[in-house]
């Protein structure tokens, strides 16, 4: 198990490694920091300066070692837009996306968990075709799209619910956050069912399809032919095995909700990452999205090495053997 | 010797797209109690099915189309969920083919145990381990204890089965079911798992049915054989009578098929011309008479019923076999 | 040909498809869209690339049903002037020929590493299946923005704009040929182990004999399968990007970026300039779905999930 963890662990840095190489080619290669920094009314002589200040003339690999070096300590340099460092602007923006996506996730696990099982016990019943039929729908409708129906449907037309905007935070801690305020739940709601809307059909289709591959298996049958009342078999038998493909699928599903928030921010104007990225693309503001990629790449890595690691733990097979 | 199980005209169909399929067609036999029947055929004859019809437990499309099943007098088929549930597991208990297959790979051993004992009584958590604990011993798990909180896969194939052999015996059962109970695993433990099979009937006094295709296996163990072929029991009789003076031709064909211990080396083994048909394409008539070497021209035209067959010591047994028919004139 | 379709015709896939009422509509659903996105120079009432067509004055008309709706626009008009239906045409086949290609650019990559990695196993196995890993786990939604948007800032918005359709069916195709690949693998692991392909070693064919002509052609359908559903995914790519302004632009627009064109418009009420692009993107998509649920199904193949 130690053997296990540590291995992810490395593949982990590994990973890290590689996404930072790419953010240094990016930085490397894309818009001039100079010009970023100083704007067009500077004279030759002052550039050169500059590009000497800032290391700009070292060789690839010295260059590559400090931008390592400065972001393994949180230094991920200069928004020239917002002209402060690039990763407090981050962490300035995260706390909105991550609020988001949590409420998602909790959506998605509420809902998708027992629509998933119910479709999959009494797949024949006219209820489970009804989720089956409505998840089809639903994640052939682009998550963009959800969301402009919810802003016409609810904001526009009836009035309801805000269209853009966290609405009022409050600040705990340097974490701004949208949920002690009933205005800041209002302004949840539109932009976390339209980011749940494109996994939850997903996750309901996945927990269907593993959970009856799982009930059709010789040992639930076996379970039956103990004599063991129903639900102990649904709910501990099948679904104990049912999780483990749907922790390792859905936990690298919940990274990719993250590419999803770039959408619902987009037209929710939510102050999060993915409303800062795009913000980002237009300027050309290449620091920004560097550290936007070194971010939400850690943050990626981060969840599929602890999903590995849940199951591992979760999963007898791999515990004892130490191989997946 | 009281009737402890008895099958009458169990006919088992799938539900398909294209129609029902028989895969059962009014199998019919009975067990006293601690009798041990074995339950013969090849696959696809419907032995299987018959198993898991006797507790109700026909996997999704099938479903009993007609007869019943009597357990102890009363009939078991026509229970309800929560009372057919009672029983399996408690008074029935079944071992499946596939030791690798059949423990959940999630569950600890001693779980697996005790919940088959909560499920059936009202006992304590150490209690039920106490029990698991000792028909663990009973099979010949050595440390028990230590193997409760073990998974199924820190375990051996033989000695998997041994832990579900264990599980069956947990309610203390009176009837087991056993599906090819050996066919997965290495000779060498097929014979360690008949023996204790054996060994705990005769223990325990609790009857047996053995579902396999292996006639040597069956001779070796069960008091009685049923012959299966294509959803029918074409042949009963006792276990000596049947595999010495066999009466079915298909029968016949099965014994002639076995390699026996004093044949020379190099002969070829007889084999039944043919194969057994499909569910979808029994023939008309006597669903063997296309492979039959006595075939006449009636059993293509129907289904021969039981026949009552004699042997020379006074026992009697059944073949559904028109050769045994009285009113058919010459044999 | 004919024998072919007399085959096809017997086959259980066919059996199945005739009792299919879902899967009949989806794909003679699918069957009119393609064509009348292919032939959208000659069906299409005006040609939208044509500036000689747009007039700004002749901006937001509603749809011939609504108030203010004229005959001359059966479905109103864009925010620039622009017939909206002959738009939609032009740009469901943008949509659709960006989806195809990279399926079909992903389909190569994934095909190729898949057997390469199935067949020859240990490190070269090894390395690819991590790589498809890591690349997996970051989502391809998340790599195809980040590319488009590096090479936007990169290159600037006009001439991104020049080479948005080649770009989009690379980045596209780049960014999900680990699907393809695990599936591949996975099946070749499965037929490496037959008979079939142990007597094709033994009787000496080579390697690439093998793969090719050998295994490749039993594991078409879990190619089949995963490619229906791909090709909804790309065409979903595509509308994503094209919405966040990383895609098409306005002036060759694909259905996604006619929706972020009108989106700004639903807040003064033209509605109809995000609506109907949005429904014929879903029905698109939908059918698509609907028909590689069907596939899956009637062909069961095992496939990578993930």
């Amino acid at each position: 198990m130690v053997a296990f963890i540590i291995r992810r662990i490395v593949q982990a840095f590994l990973v890290m490694f590689i996404i930072s190489s790419i953010g240094f080619a990016i930085k490397h290669n894309v818009g001039d920091p100079v010009w970023q920094i100083t704007g067009i009314s500077v004279s030759k002589a002052e550039r050169e300066r500059i590009r000497e200040q800032l290391g700009l003339n070292d060789p690839v690999y010295i260059q590559y070692i400090n931008f390592l070096k400065n972001a393994a300590h949180g230094d991920l340099g200069q928004s020239y837009f917002y002209k402060k460092p690039a990763a407090d602007v981050i962490l300035d923006k995260a706390p909105a996306t991550l609020e988001l996506v949590l409420v998602s996730s909790m959506i998605i696990v509420v809902l998708s968990i027992p629509l998933g099982v119910y479709a999959a016990i009494y797949p024949k019943r006219i209820f489970s075709r009804v989720v089956m039929g409505g998840s089809i729908v639903g994640v052939s409708i682009p998550v963009f799209l959800i969301a402009i129906m919810g802003v016409y449907l609810f904001s526009v037309h009836l009035g309801w619910l805000p269209s853009f905007g966290r609405g009022a935070t409050v600040n705990v801690g340097g974490w701004r956050t949208g949920f002690l305020t009933v205005d800041g739940w209002l302004h949840l709601i539109l932009p976390s069912l339209s980011l749940s809307s494109i996994m939850l059909p997903l996750f309901i289709r996945l927990i269907r399809s593993e959970m009856m591959e799982v009930l059709e298996s010789d040992y639930i049958r076996y379970a039956w032919a103990k004599g063991l009342k129903k639900y102990r078999i649904w709910f501990l038998h099948a679904f104990k095995n049912t999780l483990l493909p749907v922790i390792t699928v859905g936990g690298v599903q919940l990274g990719i909700t993250i590419a999803f928030t770039i959408l619902t921010e987009t037209v929710f104007q939510w102050q999060g990452l993915g409303f800062l990225f795009m913000e980002a693309v237009e300027r050309s503001d290449t620091a920004l999205l560097v550290a936007y990629l070194m971010f939400v790449g850690m943050i990626m890595v981060v969840v599929n090495t602890v999903v590995d690691i849940i199951y591992g733990v979760v999963n007898p097979t791999v515990r004892i053997a130490g191989t997946k | 010797m009281s009737a402890l199980l008895q099958v009458q005209d169990l006919t088992v169909n799938f539900a398909l797209r294209t129609g029902d399929l028989t895969a059962l067609n009014g199998v019919t036999f009975a067990l006293g109690e601690g009798e041990r029947l074995g339950l013969v055929g090849e696959s696809g004859a419907g032995k299987s099915v018959a198993g898991f019809a006797i507790i109700n437990l026909i996997g999704k499309p099938g479903y009993i189309a007609g007869g019943r099943v009597l357990f102890q007098g009363e009939e078991i088929s026509a229970l309800p969920e929560e009372a057919i549930r009672r029983i399996r597991g408690h008074r029935i208990s079944m071992v499946f083919q596939d030791p690798m297959m059949t423990l959940n790979p999630v569950l600890t051993i001693g779980t697996q145990m005790v919940e088959t004992l909560q499920a059936h009584r009202n006992i304590g958590q150490s209690e039920a381990e106490a029990i698991a604990v000792d028909k663990l011993r009973q099979v010949h798990i050595p440390s028990p204890e230590k193997r409760l909180h073990q998974y199924p896969h820190e375990f051996s194939g033989g000695m998997r089965q041994r832990i579900i052999i264990a599980i069956a015996l947990l309610n203390d059962p009176q009837l087991i079911i056993a599906d090819e109970p050996t066919t997965a695993l290495d000779v060498t433990i097929q014979a360690e798992i008949m023996d204790l099979f054996l060994e705990l009937c005769r223990q325990t006094r609790m009857g047996l049915i053995l579902i396999t295709h292996d006639l040597a296996v069956v001779s070796e163990t069960t008091e009685k054989i049923a012959v299966m072929y294509a959803g029918e029991i074409v042949e009963e009789g006792r276990t000596e009578d049947v595999v010495r003076r066999p009466r079915h031709p298909y029968t016949q064909g099965l014994i002639a098929a076995l390699p026996q211990g004093d044949d020379q080396r190099g002969t070829r083994l007889n084999q039944i011309p043919g194969t057994m048909p499909t569910l979808t394409r029994i023939p008309p008539g006597c669903s063997f008479h296309p492979r039959c070497p006595h075939a006449m021209d009636v059993c293509s035209e129907r289904a021969p019923g039981p026949l009552p067959v004699a042997y020379p010591d006074g026992g009697g047994g059944m073949a559904a076999c028109h050769l045994y028919d009285p009113n058919l004139g010459d044999r | 040909m004919t024998d072919r379709w007399q085959r096809f015709k017997k086959s259980a896939l066919f059996h199945d498809f005739k009792g299919d009422k879902v899967a009949i509509v989806s794909f003679a659903t699918l069957v009119l869209l393609f064509i009348c996105a292919f032939s959208a120079p000659l069906i299409a009432p005006y040609n939208p690339y044509d500036s000689a067509n747009i007039d700004i004055m002749s901006s937001e008309i509603p749809p011939v049903w609504m108030a203010g709706g004229t005959n001359d626009y059966l479905l109103g008009t864009d925010a620039q002037g622009r017939d909206l239906l002959s738009t939609m045409i032009y740009g469901m086949r943008i949509s659709i020929i960006i989806g195809i290609c990279a399926v079909a650019l992903q389909a190569v990559i994934g095909i190729i590493i898949g057997l390469i990695a199935g067949y020859y196993g240990g490190k070269l196995d090894g390395f690819f299946m991590r790589l498809a890993d890591v690349q997996l786990s970051f989502s391809y939604l998340m790599v195809a923005i980040f590319v488009s948007a590096v090479l936007q800032a990169a290159v600037g918005v006009g001439r991104f704009a020049e080479i948005a359709v080649p770009f989009l069916i690379i980045v596209i195709g780049l960014a999900q040929w680990p699907q393809y690949a695990r599936t591949v693998r996975a099946s070749v692991l499965a037929e490496k182990k037959k008979e079939y392909v142990e007597a094709a070693r033994v009787t000496g064919f080579g390697a690439h004999r093998i793969m090719w002509r050998h295994i490749l052609p039993n594991c078409m359908s879990p190619i089949l399968v995963l490619s229906t559903i791909q090709v909804a995914n790309a065409v979903m790519s595509e509308a994503a990007l094209s919405f966040l302004g990383l895609g098409m632009p306005v002036t060759r627009p694909s259905l996604g970026s006619l929706i972020n064109a009108g989106f700004e418009y639903i807040f003064s009420g033209s509605w109809w300039i995000t609506a109907f692009p949005g429904v014929l993107l879903v029905i698109l998509v939908l059918a698509v779905n609907l028909l590689g649920d069907f596939l899956r199904d009637a062909l069961n193949p095992k496939l990578y999930k993930g």
